[in-house]
């Protein structure tokens, strides 16, 4: 066992740099991703080591981005694709929900798309529009597809790797305000948990913090400032499909639950677990399942976002409801 | 440049084809010289493209009928682009890969696939029944314009293999209009791929003509995206055989892609939901009607004493009973189990969704309880 201490950038960095050494069909491609590094540098140096055919600077097409790594997987290649930010991956929607998602089902599963599509996510760095969006649910919503987010340095470098060998099409959604936090990260992949498995990231007795990506952090602050309640977070790292067993052990076992999500609350990835939990836990449950999120409009300016986001106050908000029923 | 140059003159409405469309064979079935482009065929090859254009149209035919009958849900005709699609099908390598849209049934019998396969899509049992790895045919694609990506990425593919195969994409004269389209110019252009951009160019975008969609004739649309474009008679097959082999050579020999404009017809609907007469007039059919591309290689093929009657009449024997095969089999196309509806989404395990299925057939197998 070696550990490493890495920012969440340069852990994604190894991640896609361990996966490029232990197979030379994949491919990384996107806006930016070879002699600038990716503007999160997650990609830095690794078209100096591998070369312009396997890390490839494409056209600003986001819809080409996605439509020419499917080709490239239909020839047998494995695609890792950079989206730039959350808020340009509509241009590419046709490809991820028509075309990627359903290709497996619609060749009768003689066809298989091992793409990975990399799109940093969510708020609170303070960028001008469409540079913050939580567009998970729209992903989630699509059979056919894998979703996951990754909250930490060292899930960023099991994950990505885990997703890369994954012979699924995997929506790979990294924390963009948390890439320069900093932590060991587990160098030896052996004893890492699944990438489709929830992880406990804090034990506690009293309620359940059910959340994923940036929220994770937030959650594990908040579970920490409360002194009054025993507080357990759970990380669900794989939002499709989600790792039901680990979500409802724990909510049976407190009682209670909030859900957190930067993304808007309403028709948001927050209401399936909320059902979800209700439905298998109902008899377990103290009180109703609570939800946080932006609130059910678009992101707003930056100077609002402190607002838009939840934080650790509107957390332990939602913890103290969960106490009055 | 008019609107009207955008159309073009017609193909053999003149003694001598404009020059900038390529014509080997003309409307009455004289063969005439283009200067850079020709086709060097036996007798046997010829009558072997004329039976794939008879046999295509025939089970085109067979397919419309089953429509008519309930049979199928939906068919979108080939009906007038037949050289668009044989000359073109067979212009390709064994290791080039095809990505159709949704009409390309032609290509289709070229790649060896079973018609029944096709009908399996416009049935409702399936959405493709065939392997595309066995055929080096995609999947047919419904959303416009969304495979000229999948063939571009696929021919960045065969760079890396270092391979000398090609990939060919179809797509129509309204695709044209699709930012996916000319995302796959930039694309392809940039990477200097190994494809053929193969536009039939059939007049009609559902209702709406050409005009809509495009200023300048479309094979010039190429030029501004960095590389050759032509057009094609599509209604002759050995002229487009002859110009997509090239296009094919030249993205094997490093030459980038090419656009290839089949300037065609859609002689038929849409697909049988649409009403053609509601936006064209009978005068445009009955002129295209003339250019027929079957007719033209039967007259070829008498006037050079290459064919005979008997040869004729046994084509149309074996169209007729492939046709009738294809029937046979496509009544006898089972439905799909209920389960079928959960399988094959992922290739890995879906705990969801397994519980999803698991519920729906204890939710079946309770209907079957109260009838026993």
């Amino acid at each position: 066992m070696s550990t490493e201490t890495l920012s969440l950038s340069r852990a994604m960095n190894e991640g896609l740099r361990k996966a490029m050494e232990n197979d030379p069909k994949v491919v990384v491609m996107g806006e930016d991703v070879g002699k600038l590094g990716g503007v999160f540098r997650v990609t830095d140096g690794l078209q100096k080591d591998f070369g312009e055919a396997r890390v490839i600077d494409t056209p600003l097409a986001e819809s080409g981005i996605v439509g020419t790594a499917i080709g490239l997987a239909l020839r047998g290649y494995r695609p890792v694709c950079e989206i730039q930010f959350d808020g340009f991956v509509f241009p590419a929607f046709n490809q991820i929900t028509s075309q990627l998602a359903k290709m497996r089902m619609r060749s009768l599963g003689t066809l298989e798309l091992p793409v990975v599509i990399r799109i940093p996510f969510g708020g609170g760095i303070g960028a001008v529009e469409h540079h913050s969006e939580s567009p998970e649910a729209y992903f989630t919503h699509t059979g056919g597809l894998r979703v996951v987010a990754c909250s930490n340095p060292s899930d960023a470098y099991t994950m990505i790797q885990q997703a890369i060998t994954c012979p699924d099409p995997v929506i790979f959604f990294e924390p963009k305000r948390r890439y320069w936090d900093k932590a060991p990260v587990e160098l030896d992949l052996s004893a890492a948990a699944p990438f489709d498995r929830a992880v406990v990231a804090r034990e506690g007795s009293d309620v359940t913090l059910l959340a994923y990506g940036p929220m994770v952090k937030t959650c594990l602050e908040a579970a920490q400032a409360d002194d009054n309640r025993s507080i357990e977070v759970v990380d669900i790292r794989s939002l499709n499909p989600l790792d039901e067993s680990t979500v409802l052990e724990s909510v049976r076992r407190t009682g209670r639950c909030v859900v957190v999500h930067e993304a808007p609350v309403f028709g948001g990835y927050g209401a399936e677990l909320a059902a979800r939990i209700t439905e298998k836990c109902f008899y377990n449950l103290e009180s109703p399942v609570l939800r946080v999120g932006a609130a059910s409009t678009p992101y707003p300016p930056s100077r609002l976002e402190d607002h838009y986001l939840p934080d650790l106050d509107r957390v332990l908000d939602a913890v103290d409801r969960t106490f009055e029923w | 440049m008019t609107i009207d140059a955008a159309h073009g003159a017609p193909p053999g409405t003149g003694a001598q084809p404009p020059p900038e469309l390529v014509q080997l064979l003309t409307p009455e079935g004289e063969r005439i010289e283009h200067p850079e482009y020709d086709v060097d065929l036996t007798a046997d090859e010829i009558k072997s493209l004329y039976r794939d254009l008879v046999i295509v149209r025939r089970l085109d035919t067979e397919a419309l009928a089953l429509t008519r009958q309930g049979e199928l849900g939906v068919w979108a005709s080939l009906l007038g682009q037949e050289a668009a699609q044989i000359g073109s099908g067979r212009a390709l390598g064994p290791g080039d890969m095809a990505f159709p849209s949704y009409r390309e049934h032609g290509v289709a019998w070229c790649r060896d696939v079973d018609p029944v396969k096709v009908l399996g899509l416009f049935r409702g049992v399936n959405h493709a029944g065939w392997d595309p790895r066995e055929h080096n045919f995609h999947l047919y694609t419904i959303v416009i314009g969304s495979q000229t990506l999948h063939a571009t990425g696929y021919a960045m593919g065969i760079q890396r293999d270092g391979t000398e195969d090609a990939a060919i994409v179809y797509f129509g004269d309204g695709a044209t209009s699709e930012g996916d389209v000319n995302e796959a110019f930039v694309w392809s252009a940039a990477q200097n791929a190994p494809i053929v951009f193969f536009c039939q160019n059939n007049q009609w975008a559902i209702s709406e003509p050409l005009e809509r969609q495009s200023r300048i004739p479309l094979y010039r649309r190429a030029e501004g995206f960095g590389f050759p474009g032509i057009r094609v008679d599509g209604n002759d097959v050995f002229a487009v055989l002859a110009v997509t082999k090239r296009a094919l050579d030249n993205a094997r020999s490093g030459q980038g892609p090419t656009l290839i404009e089949a300037f065609t017809y859609r002689m038929g609907a849409h697909t049988t939901t649409d009403d053609p007469t509601r936006y064209r007039l009978q005068a445009e059919l009955e002129a295209w009607k003339l250019k027929d591309p079957i007719e033209r290689v039967k007259a070829y093929l008498v006037k050079s004493q290459m064919a005979d009657k008997e040869f004729f009449a046994a084509i149309d024997e074996e169209a007729k009973s492939i046709g009738s095969d294809l029937r046979k089999r496509c009544l006898e196309l089972p439905d799909p189990e209920a389960t079928a509806i959960w399988e094959n989404v992922y290739a890995t395990e879906h705990a969801p969704l397994a519980g999803e299925r698991d519920r729906f057939t204890s939710y079946l197998g309770s209907f079957e309880e109260v009838t026993r």
